[in-house]
C-alpha cells in the first residue's frame, strides 16, 4: 500500500527549529532545517542522527527545501550540510538564498565571538553551505530528479518566503512555512491554487487567534509616533534587523510623505542597511503597491529614513529611531533608550513580543524604575507603547488557505500543542478531512491511493464514445482494450493495434456447441425453423439467414446438420468467438430447450 | 466462413464515426429555378466554387432585405443549402436564415420546419451550431408562440449529446433563453416541463468541457462557486446575482439545518463568501455586486463588518469597539498599556465558527485585500449599501474612516468621496473626527479638497469637534496657503450647519474677554477670515451670536460682507442698518430686485428701437455698461448678464456699422474707412460664436436668435465687400454662398421662424425668390436696405445660464526664474486650473501655447486629466509638453485655455433633414476656439545643447 510519511524532527508542536522529514512514494524530503532560539545546548538543532541511524544523509534525503531565511527555518543549514554532512541540493527561493547567509553569518558571530562557543560551524562552511543551494522561482515546476518535482507558491510573511508543493506522480504534499493571509505595506498575501495536495503540513503560530484589521493598528502606530513628534519628542523603536523593520519603515516613509513631515527618521546602520539593499532588488516578491510604482520610485530606497550614526542619539529636535535589537536586552537600542528615558516627552514602541528578563518585557509590564548594570536606577519617564505587527496567518487565515488548497488531509505543525488541538478540531469539523499534529519524533503514516494514469488511444476513445452516451464521471463504464506497460507508463489501447506493436498475431478463440435436435426435416428446414424462432425471441439483435443454408445471429454462426446416425435427430453446429460468450451461451440454452412445433 | 464474419463484424463497429473530410467532395452549383425576389439567385448560380458563393452571399449579407421579399430570399437560400456540399457556405447560409429572420414585420414560423429539418440532416458541427444559433433568432423573434417553443426545446435537447462543444453550448443557450421565456409566460400547467428544462442544464453544470460549463450555468443556478476555472466561478458569481434580482424574495430551504431564509440573504451570503476567494477578478466581482443587492435584510448586512476577534481562544474586543467604549465612558484613549487590548471572556470552542458560509466580515477582508482593484470595489459596494440603509452607514463609518489611511491614494479619494455621499445619515464621533481631520495634512491636494467637501456636509456632534475641525483646518491653512479658498467655503458650511455648536466657541475664537478690550486682529490674516467666516455663518441662525461680537468684528463684518460676499452672509446686526438689502432666501429670483432691474433694463432697450440711431446707441451704451456692473455684483446674474450684454453690444455694433459714412460716399474714396464697418461684422461673428458656444443652459430660443445674429452679421460682410471689393467675380461666390446660408437657415429653424416676424430673415424670405434670381449687385443693395430696416430682436432669457469660466491656478506666472531645458528636448509644464460651466470639458478644453516668435501650440489633454469635484465644476490638473529651438535669453510664453468648439453640435436636427444632405451644404461645421481664461506667462529658456 502506498503511503507518506511525516516525521518532524523539529517544530512538532512546538515553535522553533523548523524541521520536518517527508516520505513520499519512495522519495524523502527534508523541509527547513532550523534551530531553536530557547536552547543553546545540543537541543538547539533538530535531531539528525535520526536519519543518521540508517547511513548517509546524502544517500537518504533526496532533497532539502528551505521555506524562507529566518533563523528558526534555516539557522541548522550550515551544521546540517557541513557538520553532518550533506551533498544533495537544497531549493530556496532566490531572496531567501541572498539573505539567508547574512543571518547566518550574523548568528554565527553572536555564538562564536560574543559567547564564545567552540564546536560552531565556521563562515567557510556557511559560503560552502551555500553553493549547495539551487534557487526556485515562484510558480516554477522544479525537476528534482525523474519523479520527484516541486514547485513554489507565494507566502507573504518575509521577503522570498514560499510555500513548497512537493510532487511525485500523482501524489502531493504542500508545505506552507511560515505565511501571511493579510497583505500588508510590502509583502502581499500568501496565495496558492487549488492543487488539492494529498497532505497539507500549515503552520499554526495563531491558531487561536483572530487578528483585528490592520488598518486599526496602523493608524493608532502612526498616530502615536505623529503625536510625539508634533510635540518634540523622539520616538524608539527597538527592531529586528530584517521583516517587520521594513514594513514599519515603509510605513512611515509613506506617512511622512503624505503628511509632508519633516522630522528625521534613522535607521541603525549595519545588518539592516545590507538587508534593505536586498529588498530593493527584489522587487517581484512584494506587494501591488510596490510593484507597481517601483518603476517610478523604489519604495525601500527610502527619503526620510536614513542612516543612524550614535551621535544623533544627543542631538535636539524630534526625531523616529529604528534600532536593533528587538527586545532592548543590548545593544545600540538599549544604548538610546537609556539616553532618552527620563524625558516624558520620548516614546518608546515595542513592535512585537518580548521575552521575560529583557528590558523590553520589564518595562511592558509596567516597571517604570530598572536596575541597570552598576547598581544604576534608570527612571523611565517615557512613554512606553505596544503594537503588534505579527506577519502569520491567524485561524481565519488558515482555514482560508486550507478552504484554497482543498487538500485531502491536514498536518499542523510550528504551533503551541494546545492551540493546535483546537484548530485541528475546527479543521476535522468544518473540511471534513483528517488532520494530524504529531510531536517531535512522531511519524504520522497516510495511505494513499495513488492514481495511475493510463493513456488511452484516440481511436479506441472515439470508437466507445461512438457506441453511447458521453462518459459519466459517476458510473463505472466497461471498455474493451488491452493494456500495455511499457517503460513504467501504461497505454490503453485497441486489441488490433497492441498486437501489431508486439508483434504477436492474432488468436482467436471459438467455442463451438452442438445441439441435438429432434427434427425429422431436412436441414434447410430446421435451419428455416431455427431462423424464425430466433428472430420472433432475439427482436434486437441482427439474425440472417445465409443463402449457403446457415443462420446467423449478430457473429455466432449456427449452422444444422443432419446427424449422421439417426436421421431424425439434425445437430445444431453453433460457434461462437470469445467476446460473444454471453450471447453465445445464451443461445444454446435457448436451442437446447428446442424448437417451438410449427403451427 | 469466418473471414467473412469477422469482416461483418468489424464493419458494424465502425460504422458511426463521423469525418469531416468526407463532406468536402466536388463542389458545383447547380441552380435552375430563376426567380423574381432577388438577384442573389442569379449570383448563387453564377457561382462556381464554393469561394465564389460565399462572396456572393456576403455581398447580399450587407444589403437590407425588405420584409415582404425575405420569404421568397429565405426559399432560394434554403433550396441551395440542400444543394450545398461545403460546409462553409452552408454555414453562411444558416447564418443568413438567422439574421433575415429578425427582419422586422416578418413571420419566421414559416422557416421553421426547414431549419429543423436541415439541423436534423447536417452533419458538421460548425453548421450545427450555427443552425441552432438562428433557430434560436427565430424562437426569440415568437415568444407567445408555445408550441414552437416547445419543439425547439425539444430539438435543443436532442442535440445536447453532440460531441462539439460549440453544439452543445449553443443548446444550452437555447434551453436557457426559451426555458426560462416559458417560465415568465406560463402557469402552473406547464412547470413540469420548465422544472426538465432546468434539471437538464442542470446535468450539464459537470460537462468535461470547461467552456460549455460557462454556458450551462449562464443560462440557469450553486456548487460551481468553488469551480477550478475563475471564469466559471466569476460568471457563477454573476449567475447568482441574477437570480437574487429577479426572485428576491422567494424562500429557500439551508441544506444542513430546516431553516429558510430568503433568497437575495442567502445570494448575499454566498457573494460575500466569494470576496475571500482566491482569484482577485472574482473578489472584484464579487465586491461589486454586494453593493447592488440593496434589498438584502439589515441582519445580514451588519454582519459583513462583524469579526469576531479572539485570542488564545478567549473573546477580544475589536479596537473600533474599544475606541467607542472609551469614548462613550467619556476617557480619552491611552493605549498606553500593554494589557489594553487584553482578551476577555473564554470563547466557547464549540461556537467559534471560522469559516462563516455567511456573510460575516466579507467587507473586512474586502477592505483588506492585497489588489486596490477590490479595495475599491469594496469601498463601492459600502458606499451603495451605506446609501440604503442609514444604520448600516452608522456602521460601516468606522471602517470608511480607517480606509484614509490607505496606502494607495485612489482608495483614499474614493473612500472620501463614499464618506461625502452618505454624510447625510451620520453624526461623526470624536475620535472618528479625529482620524478623519488627520489627513487634512495630506500632501496631495485632491485628498484634501476631498476632505474639505466631506467636512461641508458632515454632522459633528460636540462642540470639541466643531473646535477640532477648525484648529486642523487652520493648521492646515498654514501649511498648504493655496487651499484657502477651499477651507474658507467649507467653514461656511460648518458653520450654518452647526450655529448652535459654535455659540459657546464665540468668545474663545474672537479672544473677546469680558473686562478688557482686546487687540485687533489683523484683517487680512487668511486664518482670522477663516474664523469670521465660521462665526458669522453660525450667526446667521442664531440671532443671541452678535451680542458677543466686539465692535471690530462688526467693522470687519461690513467689510468681508462686501469682499467676500460668497462667503460672508446677510445678518441682522442690532442698531444697526442692515449692510446690505436682506434677502431671505424665500424670495423668488424673479422677484428679486436686481433681477427686476435687469429685466426693465432689458425691456427698455426692446421697446426702444423707434429712437434715433444717437439715442438708440446711447441706451444700448448704458444699458450695456449696467448689465456688466450687476454681473459683477451680483454672481447669480452674473451669467444672464454678460449674456444679454454680449447681444445688446452686437446689436449695437450692427448699428454703428449701419451708420457709417461709407454707404453715402462713392466706393472707391471709402477704402480706409470701410474697415470699421468689417471689423464689427467679424466682431459680431466672434461674439455670436461666444454666445452660443461659452453659456451653458442655452436653449433653441436663444440659439435661433443668436444664428440670426450671426446672419446679419454675415449680410454685413457681404455688403462691406461689395463695396469694396473691385470687380463681380469674387461677389457671385459670396452671394452664392450666402442665399445657400439662409437656405439652410430656414432650414434648421423653420419651427421658430414665426417667432421672427419683421425680423431680418423674415423680410429676406419673402424675397427670397426675388433674390435666387437676381444680379449680386442687386442683391446687395436690397440686403442693405433691409439691414437698416430690420427690427431688433427680442432675446428672451434663459432659466439659468452660466458663463463658461476657467482659472489658471498653475502656473502662477509670477516666477523669476525662467524654466531651463535643452532646445529640441522637452519640458513639462504642470497646469493646474479650475472650470466653471464647461459642459464637455473633455472633448472641448484644449490649452494654447504661444511662443514669443509668434508660434502657438494647441494641446489637447488627456481626458483623465479632467477631476469632477462638483457639479459644473471641473478640475484639468495635466501636464503640458513644451519644447523649442535655443534662445539667447529666457522669454515669456503664454499659456491659456481654449474652449473649441463644432457649429454643427447646436443646431438642432429635425427629423426630416437627412444626414447626407446636411453634409453637403455650405455650412456644415465651422470649427473653432474661443480663449476663455486668462493667460499666464510663464519664463522659459530653451538652452543649445552642449556637445
Amino acid at each position: 500500500m502506498p503511503e507518506i510519511r511525516v516525521t518532524p524532527l523539529g517544530a512538532g508542536q512546538d515553535v522553533g527549529r523548523s524541521c520536518i522529514l517527508v516520505s513520499i512514494a519512495g522519495k524523502n524530503v527534508m523541509l527547513d532545517c532550523g534551530m531553536h532560539m530557547g536552547f543553546s545546548d545540543d537541543r538547539r538543532f533538530p535531531d539528525f542522527s535520526y536519519i543518521t541511524r540508517s547511513g548517509r544523509l546524502t544517500d537518504f534525503l533526496d532533497c532539502v527545501i528551505i521555506s524562507h531565511f529566518h533563523l528558526d527555518h534555516c539557522g541548522a543549514l550550515p551544521y546540517f550540510s557541513e557538520m553532518v554532512g550533506y551533498d544533495g541540493p537544497i531549493y530556496m527561493t532566490q531572496p531567501t538564498q541572498a539573505i539567508c547567509p547574512i543571518l547566518l553569518e550574523d548568528y554565527r558571530k553572536i555564538a562564536v565571538d560574543k559567547k564564545g562557543e567552540a564546536n560552531f560551524f565556521t563562515s567557510q562552511m556557511i559560503k560552502d553551505c551555500m553553493k549547495k543551494v539551487v534557487a526556485v522561482h515562484l510558480h516554477q515546476t522544479v525537476q528534482v530528479d525523474d519523479e520527484l518535482e516541486i514547485k513554489a507558491y507565494y507566502a507573504g510573511h518575509v521577503l522570498g518566503a514560499a510555500m513548497f508543493q512537493i510532487k511525485v506522480g500523482s501524489e502531493s504534499v504542500v508545505y506552507t512555512g511560515d505565511y501571511n493571509m493579510t497583505p500588508d505595506r510590502h509583502l502581499g498575501a500568501a496565495w496558492i491554487d487549488k492543487c488539492r495536495p494529498n497532505l497539507l503540513i500549515t503552520e499554526s503560530t495563531y491558531a487561536t487567534t483572530i487578528r483585528d484589521s490592520k488598518r486599526c493598528r496602523e493608524r493608532d502606530f502612526l498616530k502615536k509616533v505623529h503625536e510625539t513628534v508634533e510635540r518634540g519628542g523622539k520616538v524608539l523603536i527597538p527592531v529586528f534587523a530584517l521583516g517587520r523593520a521594513q514594513e514599519l519603515c515603509i510605513l512611515l516613509e509613506t506617512f511622512w510623505e503624505r503628511m509632508d513631515l519633516k522630522a528625521p527618521i534613522y535607521f541603525s546602520t549595519g545588518l539592516t542597511e545590507k538587508a534593505n539593499h536586498y529588498y530593493k532588488l527584489f522587487i517581484p516578491w512584494t506587494n501591488q503597491k510596490i510593484r507597481k510604482t517601483f518603476v517610478q520610485r523604489n519604495m525601500f530606497e527610502f527619503k526620510h529614513v536614513k542612516a543612524f550614526d550614535r551621535a544623533f542619539a544627543d542631538s535636539p529636535g524630534p526625531m523616529v529611531v529604528f534600532a536593533t535589537p528587538g527586545m532592548l536586552h543590548a545593544g545600540q537600542s538599549l544604548q538610546i533608550f537609556r539616553k532618552w528615558a527620563g524625558n516624558e516627552k520620548n516614546m518608546v514602541i515595542m513592535p512585537g513580543y518580548c521575552v521575560q528578563g529583557t528590558v523590553g518585557h520589564k518595562i511592558l509590564s509596567g516597571q517604570r524604575k530598572l536596575e541597570m548594570e552598576g547598581r544604576q536606577v534608570l527612571e523611565v519617564k517615557m512613554q512606553v507603547e505596544y503594537m503588534s505587527f505579527s506577519a502569520h496567518a491567524d485561524a481565519k487565515g488558515i482555514m482560508q488557505l486550507v478552504g484554497q488548497a482543498e487538500p485531502e488531509n491536514v498536518l499542523l505543525v510550528h504551533g503551541e500543542a494546545k492551540k493546535m488541538e483546537f484548530l485541528k478540531q475546527k479543521i476535522e469539523q468544518e473540511f471534513r478531512v483528517s488532520c494530524y499534529m504529531p510531536a517531535n519524533g512522531e511519524t504520522v503514516t497516510l495511505p494513499t491511493s495513488p492514481s495511475i494514469p493510463v493513456g488511452i488511444s484516440l481511436g479506441l476513445l472515439k470508437r466507445e464514445l461512438a457506441q453511447g452516451l458521453l462518459p459519466d464521471s459517476k458510473k463505472p463504464r466497461l471498455l474493451h482494450g488491452t493494456l500495455i506497460m511499457k517503460d513504467s507508463n501504461f497505454r490503453l489501447v485497441s486489441s488490433e493495434q497492441a498486437l501489431k506493436e508486439l508483434g504477436l498475431a492474432e488468436h482467436q478463440l471459438r467455442f463451438t456447441c452442438r445441439v441435438h435436435l429432434h427434427d425429422t426435416r431436412k436441414e434447410q428446414e430446421t435451419a428455416v425453423r431455427v431462423y424464425s424462432h430466433l428472430k420472433s425471441v432475439l427482436k434486437d439483435h441482427c439474425v440472417q439467414h445465409l443463402p449457403d443454408g446457415s443462420v446467423t445471429v449478430e457473429s455466432i454462426l449456427i449452422q444444422a446438420a443432419a446427424h449422421s446416425e439417426d436421421p431424425g435427430t439434425k445437430v445444431l453446429l453453433v460457434s461462437w468467438t470469445y467476446q460473444d460468450e454471453e450471447l453465445g451461451s445464451y443461445l444454446t440454452s435457448l436451442l437446447k430447450k428446442g424448437l417451438p412445433q410449427a403451427s | 466462413m469466418a473471414a467473412h464474419l469477422k469482416k461483418r463484424v468489424y464493419e458494424e463497429f465502425t460504422k458511426v464515426v463521423q469525418q469531416q473530410q468526407e463532406e468536402i467532395a466536388t463542389k458545383k452549383l447547380r441552380l435552375t429555378k430563376p426567380s423574381k425576389s432577388a438577384a442573389l439567385h442569379i449570383d448563387l448560380c453564377k457561382a462556381t466554387s464554393p469561394a465564389d458563393a460565399l462572396q456572393y452571399l456576403l455581398q447580399f449579407a450587407r444589403k437590407p432585405v425588405e420584409a415582404e421579399s425575405v420569404e421568397g430570399v429565405v426559399r432560394i437560400l434554403l433550396e441551395h443549402y440542400y444543394k450545398e456540399n461545403d460546409p462553409s457556405v452552408r454555414l453562411k447560409i444558416a447564418s443568413l436564415l438567422g439574421l433575415l429572420s429578425k427582419t422586422a414585420g416578418f413571420s419566421p414560423d414559416c422557416i421553421m420546419d426547414d431549419a429543423i429539418n436541415i439541423l436534423q440532416n447536417e452533419k458538421s458541427h460548425q453548421v450545427l451550431a450555427q443552425l441552432l444559433d438562428t433557430l434560436l433568432a427565430i424562437g426569440t423573434k415568437l415568444p407567445d408562440n408555445q408550441a414552437i417553443q416547445m419543439r425547439l426545446v425539444d430539438v435543443a435537447c436532442k442535440h445536447l449529446t453532440d460531441t462539439s462543444h460549440g453544439v452543445r453550448n449553443k443548446c444550452l443557450q437555447l434551453l436557457g433563453n426559451l426555458g426560462s421565456l416559458e417560465k415568465s409566460v406560463t402557469k402552473d400547467a406547464e412547470g413540469l416541463a420548465v422544472r426538465d428544462v432546468q434539471k437538464i442544464i442542470g446535468d450539464y453544470f459537470s460537462d468535461q468541457d470547461p467552456r460549455v460549463r460557462t454556458a450551462a450555468i449562464k443560462a440557469m443556478a450553486c456548487k460551481l462557486l468553488s469551480d477550478d476555472y475563475e471564469q466559471v466561478r466569476s460568471a457563477a458569481v454573476q449567475l447568482i446575482w441574477v437570480v437574487s434580482q429577479l426572485y428576491p424574495e422567494s424562500i429557500v430551504p439551508i441544506p444542513s439545518s430546516n431553516e429558510e431564509i430568503r433568497l437575495v440573504d442567502d445570494a448575499f451570503g454566498k457573494i460575500c463568501h466569494m470576496v475571500s476567494d482566491s482569484s482577485w477578478v472574482v473578489r472584484v466581482q464579487a465586491s461589486k455586486l454586494l453593493g447592488s443587492m440593496e434589498q438584502v435584510s439589515s441582519h445580514f448586512l451588519e454582519q459583513t463588518l462583524d469579526k469576531k476577534l479572539m485570542s488564545d481562544l478567549r473573546r477580544k474586543r475589536t479596537a473600533h469597539e474599544r475606541a467607542k467604549e472609551l469614548y462613550t465612558s467619556g476617557e480619552f484613549s491611552s493605549g498606553r498599556k500593554w494589557g489594553d487590548d487584553a482578551p476577555k471572556e473564554e470563547v466557547d470552542t464549540g461556537a467559534v465558527n471560522l469559516i462563516e458560509s455567511g456573510a460575516c466580515g466579507a467587507f473586512v477582508h474586502g477592505l483588506e485585500d492585497e489588489m486596490y482593484e477590490v479595495r475599491i470595489a469594496a469601498v463601492e459596494a459600502l458606499c451603495m449599501l451605506a446609501q440604503s440603509s442609514p444604520s448600516f452607514a452608522e456602521k460601516c463609518l468606522d471602517f470608511l474612516v480607517d480606509m484614509f489611511n490607505d496606502e494607495i491614494e485612489e482608495v483614499r479619494l474614493q473612500s472620501i468621496h463614499t464618506m461625502r455621499k452618505i454624510s447625510n445619515n451620520i453624526t461623526l464621533r470624536e475620535d472618528q473626527l479625529d482620524t478623519v481631520l488627520a489627513v487634512l495634512e495630506d500632501s496631495s491636494r485632491d485628498i484634501r479638497e476631498a476632505l474639505h467637501e466631506l467636512l461641508c456636509c458632515t454632522n459633528v456632534s460636540t462642540k470639541e469637534g466643531i473646535h477640532l475641525a477648525l484648529v486642523e483646518l487652520l493648521k492646515n491653512l498654514t501649511k498648504y496657503p493655496t487651499d484657502r479658498d477651499s477651507i474658507w467655503k467649507c467653514l461656511k458650511f460648518l458653520g450654518s450647519r452647526h450655529p448652535t455648536l459654535v455659540l459657546p466657541l464665540v468668545p474663545e475664537l474672537l479672544s473677546t474677554h469680558p473686562f478688557f478690550d482686546t487687540a485687533e486682529p489683523d484683517m487680512d490674516d487668511p486664518a482670522y477670515i477663516a474664523v469670521l467666516v465660521l462665526i458669522f455663518n453660525a450667526a446667521k441662525t442664531c440671532p443671541t451670536m452678535p451680542a458677543l461680537f466686539s465692535d471690530h468684528t462688526f467693522r470687519h463684518y461690513a467689510y468681508l460682507r462686501d469682499s467676500l460676499s460668497h462667503l460672508v452672509p446677510a445678518l441682522r446686526l442690532p442698531g444697526r442698518k442692515l449692510v446690505s438689502s436682506a434677502l431671505s432666501p424665500n424670495i423668488m429670483p424673479h422677484e428679486d430686485p436686481s433681477h427686476q432691474f435687469l429685466q426693465q433694463s432689458l425691456e427698455r432697450v426692446y421697446s426702444l428701437q423707434h429712437l434715433d440711431p444717437q439715442g438708440t446707441q446711447e441706451l444700448l451704451e448704458f444699458t450695456i455698461r449696467d448689465l456688466q456692473r450687476l454681473g459683477e455684483l451680483q454672481s447669480e446674474l452674473a451669467g444672464v448678464a454678460d449674456f444679454s450684454a454680449t447681444y445688446l453690444r452686437c446689436q449695437l455694433l450692427l448699428i454703428k456699422a449701419l451708420q457709417e459714412k461709407l454707404w453715402n460716399v462713392a466706393a472707391p474714396l471709402y477704402l480706409k474707412q470701410s474697415d470699421l464697418a468689417s471689423a464689427a461684422a467679424k466682431q459680431i461673428m466672434e461674439e455670436t460664436y461666444k454666445m452660443e458656444f461659452m453659456y451653458s443652459g442655452v436653449e433653441n430660443k436663444q440659439v435661433v436668435i443668436i444664428h440670426h445674429m450671426r446672419l446679419q452679421a454675415k449680410a454685413l460682410q457681404l455688403i462691406v465687400t461689395a463695396r469694396t471689393a473691385r470687380g463681380v467675380d469674387p461677389l457671385f461666390g459670396m452671394c452664392e454662398k450666402f442665399l445657400q446660408e439662409v437656405d439652410f437657415f430656414q432650414r434648421c429653424f423653420i419651427a421658430d421662424l414665426p417667432h421672427l416676424q419683421d425680423s431680418f430673415v423674415d423680410k429676406l424670405l419673402d424675397l427670397m425668390p426675388r433674390l435666387m434670381t437676381s444680379k449680386p449687385a442687386e442683391v446687395v443693395k436690397i440686403l442693405h436696405t433691409m439691414l437698416r430696416q430690420s427690427t431688433f430682436l427680442h432675446l428672451p432669457l434663459p432659466e439659468q445660464i452660466h458663463k463658461a469660466s476657467a482659472t489658471i491656478i498653475e502656473p502662477a506666472g509670477e516666477s523669476d526664474n525662467p524654466l531651463r531645458f535643452t532646445s529640441g528636448l522637452v519640458v513639462a509644464l504642470d497646469v493646474d486650473a479650475t472650470l466653471e460651466h464647461v459642459q464637455d470639458p473633455q472633448s472641448t478644453v484644449k490649452v494654447q501655447v504661444s511662443y514669443p516668435d509668434g508660434q502657438a501650440q494647441m494641446i489637447h489633454p488627456k481626458p483623465a486629466d479632467f477631476r469632477n469635484p462638483g457639479p459644473g465644476r471641473h478640475r484639468l490638473i495635466t501636464q503640458v509638453y513644451l519644447s523649442h529651438t535655443a534662445w539667447t535669453e529666457p522669454c515669456q510664453v503664454e499659456v491659456r485655455l481654449l474652449l473649441a468648439y463644432n457649429s454643427s453640435s447646436r443646431i438642432p436636427k429635425s427629423p426630416w433633414i437627412e444626414g447626407g444632405e446636411m453634409s453637403s451644404q455650405v455650412e456644415t461645421s465651422i470649427e473653432g476656439t474661443i480663449p476663455f481664461s486668462k493667460s499666464v506667462k510663464v519664463y522659459i529658456m530653451p538652452k543649445p545643447a552642449r556637445r
